[in-house]
């Protein structure tokens, strides 16, 4: 880790329960923080659910947040992913202008470079579903918009640590957050 | 045994050991006022009935923070539940435990805007510690068990607990479970076995105790300040207390941290920060080691982050792993209950000597006191100080009459100094006081206010007079917004833009329309005389002193720049 400003992938295991996103996605906007990216979804464990946030910030201000997280009660765990360690994918859907064969045959092409594939045709145009990192997402898109991008969405990053340890392996951090030993 | 939610709520209160609740009633909270006739509920448990329920939240605030046991108070939905979020947010500042519950409109009605339908679980999520909204009446003992337990430990704070009206008149069975079988039962039992591992608190760190020792051998000039944390931590303050003893080091506190150390103790530089003393300014400026207990460097104690004790190695003693590092840079921490880790550190602790460095503080004297024919406000407190020994409640609302009982009244146990430190909730003082003295019937409890925030909460007469609470309301009355017009007067080219209180009442007519004695004083002797008479009365007084406008507090720091930038001495 250095001290500069980046892009910061943090994932937040938390109780499956309403109001959960609400409170996890306000802490960081009332702490001053821009999401740049969120995604959400259950876990194996129907009790959890795994948020995958990206801020941008330095090494103070991440460790920050990851101990305002920790504070919640609904927080199980929170781990920062690194890179070099992590793996990073989002699914994008472009639709794209496709109104002859000529076209659409190219691009299928390009598709079919970046191991995108498919979802939709229609006589003007195509959907594509890419899956990757930013960097693959945003070559895909730059040649894309030579044909014209009529829409695009995306799911937002989710990461993963590489190797056999988890969030959950994380959680002993959760030593300095717990509710003390008085808790009558 | 089958009982319905309202009968729960109440059942709860009792596992507790709660017995008072402050509170207001209104229409989707009746199912549960009504047990206190319905079933008797009203012997076991007292219910407060204050004029407002922002007076309600300030009083449960000012109980739990003088008894240290977990403060309650009711409010209905709508417009109960949100003139409760002053008061909510007061609590979460100052990491004060208070249970709130409050009703919601019934589960058929719930998302429709419907009538005094309010989403308080939302509107309170970023100041609570916890908060729950309870559809379902098989959950309702459960979270209540969670909450209390949440409210009161590691470090403390306020839970919500908002119950749908429905979920209170229906039945569920419920079976009694003794407080100490609680850890063991429910919710709270997964939520302890999920941290199964770390439960064991905070458990300080031998490593880190060992490091700090160290770092005491070294210093040649170290410090210690104490905030709040001392205070909350219960049976911290006899750790403490041998702790700097042993370290014979200059003490300084916040203002949360008043009571830590007694006001006149040999090593007690005073309240540090934008109206800190000299001594204690000028030590954190110069030391070399500086021990943080339990404070979080707030903008009013480290009024530039950049230079402060910039000499110093800072080292930060919390419960809570977020305090550290976020608001001013530190060399080491330890995380812990602040009596867990000052009993460790006491265990490694030689007896140290720093005379030289602490005649060097205690050289740092304060501009001497006016004495002449008008009433000055060190005056009042002197007075009260002499009179009550020492030994008074003092809840303040916030402004130039906070500093001065924070600067002038010596206070020498925790749960002494009653004040909203973090939030500066104007408005605070009387219901924080009522809240005291209910906790403490045998204390002398005194609210200090100012003109400005007696107007906004001075409906609570009314609760002190029905209920003969003895709370003595001490008004400093300046007639203007001090602290606003101090600012004006250095800051704003003495433009006292909004801040003339020129007008109405008459406080002292206004106590007696309540039912109160009320007096009017403008001298030190007449004023010893009415407070001594309010002290033996055991009734509750209104006392009006009269300060001179252009009073102000000293010193000062500015906002935002380096703590020796006295801009008053």
């Amino acid at each position: 880790m250095s001290d500069m400003v980046k892009r910061r992938t943090l994932s937040v295991l938390v109780s499956n329960t309403s109001g959960v996103l609400s409170q996890v996605s306000r802490l960081f906007s009332r702490k001053g923080y821009n999401i740049e990216s969120l995604a959400v979804g259950t876990t194996d464990d129907p009790d959890l659910s795994r948020i995958t946030i990206e801020v941008m910030g330095d090494d103070a201000s991440t460790r920050q947040i990851i101990n305002q997280l920790g504070k919640q009660f609904c927080v199980y765990s929170v781990q920062e992913l690194v890179p070099e360690h992590s793996i990073r994918r989002e699914l994008v859907m472009f639709k794209v202008r496709a109104e002859s064969a000529d076209v659409r045959n190219e691009i299928i092409q390009v598709a079919n470079i970046f191991r995108a594939s498919i979802i939709d045709v229609s006589v003007k145009s195509l959907t594509i579903a890419l899956i990757g990192d930013e960097t693959k997402a945003a070559a895909m898109q730059a040649l894309l918009e030579t044909f014209g991008i009529l829409e695009l969405v995306r799911t937002g990053m989710v990461a993963l640590e590489r190797g056999a340890y988890t969030i959950e392996d994380e959680s002993k951090e959760k030593t300095e957050f717990n509710l003390g030993k008085s808790v009558l | 045994m089958k009982m319905r939610g309202a009968r729960i709520v109440m059942e709860c209160l009792l596992e507790q050991g709660v017995d008072t609740v402050f509170g207001y009633p209104g229409g989707t909270i009746l199912n549960v006022y009504d047990e206190f006739e319905l079933s008797g509920y009203g012997k076991k448990i007292t219910h407060i009935l204050t004029s407002h329920e922002q007076g309600a939240s300030h009083a449960a605030d000012g109980y739990a923070r003088s008894t240290g046991k977990v403060g309650v108070c009711f409010a209905t939905s709508g417009p109960g539940a949100t003139n409760l979020t002053t008061g909510i947010a007061t609590a979460y500042y100052d990491s004060s435990p208070v249970v709130f519950i409050t009703c919601n409109v019934s589960e058929s009605l719930v998302g429709k805007d419907s009538f005094q339908e309010v989403d308080i679980t939302g509107i309170t999520m970023p100041i609570t510690k916890c908060n729950y909204l309870v559809r379902d009446v098989t959950e309702l003992a459960d979270v209540m068990r969670e909450a209390f337990a949440i409210a009161r430990s590691g470090r403390p704070g306020p839970v919500l607990i908002d119950i749908v009206k429905n979920v209170t008149s229906d039945e569920c069975d419920f079976e009694p479970l003794p407080l100490e079988q609680h850890p063991q039962h429910g919710r709270l039992a997964k939520l302890l076995s999920r941290a199964s591992h770390d439960l064991k608190d905070p458990e300080p760190d031998r490593e880190d105790i060992e490091k700090l020792l160290d770092m005491i051998d070294a210093a040649q000039r170290p410090l210690v300040l104490v905030g709040g944390g001392v205070i909350r931590s219960r049976g911290a303050v006899p750790e403490f207390r041998k702790f700097v003893e042993l370290l014979d080091a200059p003490v300084a506190s916040t203002i949360m941290g008043g009571g830590a150390l007694p006001g006149d103790h040999r090593l007690f530089t005073g309240m540090i920060g934008m109206h800190g003393s000299h001594a204690s300014n000028y030590a954190v400026d110069e030391c070399d080691l500086l021990i943080a207990v339990g404070c979080r460097f707030s903008d009013r104690v480290a009024t530039d982050p950049a230079t402060f004790a910039s000499k110093a190695k800072v080292v930060h003693i919390d419960i809570d792993r977020a305090e550290v590092d976020k608001n001013v840079k530190t060399a080491h921490h330890i995380i812990g209950d602040a009596k867990e880790v000052l009993a460790l550190l006491n265990q490694g602790m030689a007896q140290h000597n720093y005379e030289d460095w602490r005649q060097w503080v205690f050289s740092h004297k304060e501009v001497p006191l006016k004495k002449d024919d008008i009433l000055h406000p060190h005056e009042v407190l002197e007075v009260i100080q002499q009179v009550t020994n020492s030994s008074a409640i003092i809840a303040t609302d916030v402004g130039q009459h906070q500093m001065w009982s924070a600067q002038y009244y010596h206070f020498s146990r925790p749960g002494q100094l009653i004040t909203s430190g973090g939030f500066g909730t104007m408005g605070f003082g009387v219901g924080a006081a009522m809240g005291a003295q209910l906790g403490n019937p045998g204390e002398v409890v005194v609210a200090c206010v100012g003109d400005g925030g007696f107007r906004m909460n001075c409906n609570e007469l009314a609760t002190l007079e029905h209920y003969n609470i003895p709370v003595i309301v001490v008004i400093f009355n300046n007639h203007t917004l001090g602290m606003v017009r101090q600012w004006q007067h250095l800051i704003y080219g003495e433009r006292y833009s909004q801040t003339d209180l020129e007008r109405g009442p008459d406080f002292v007519k206004l106590a007696q329309a309540y039912g109160i004695q009320g007096a009017r004083c403008s001298q030190m002797d007449e004023f010893e005389l009415t407070f001594r008479k309010a002290v033996e009365s055991r009734q509750p007084w209104v006392i009006e002193c009269a300060i001179h406008k252009d009073a102000m507090v000293h010193p000062m720091v500015p906002g935002g720049a380096p703590i020796t930038n006295f801009l008053l001495d």
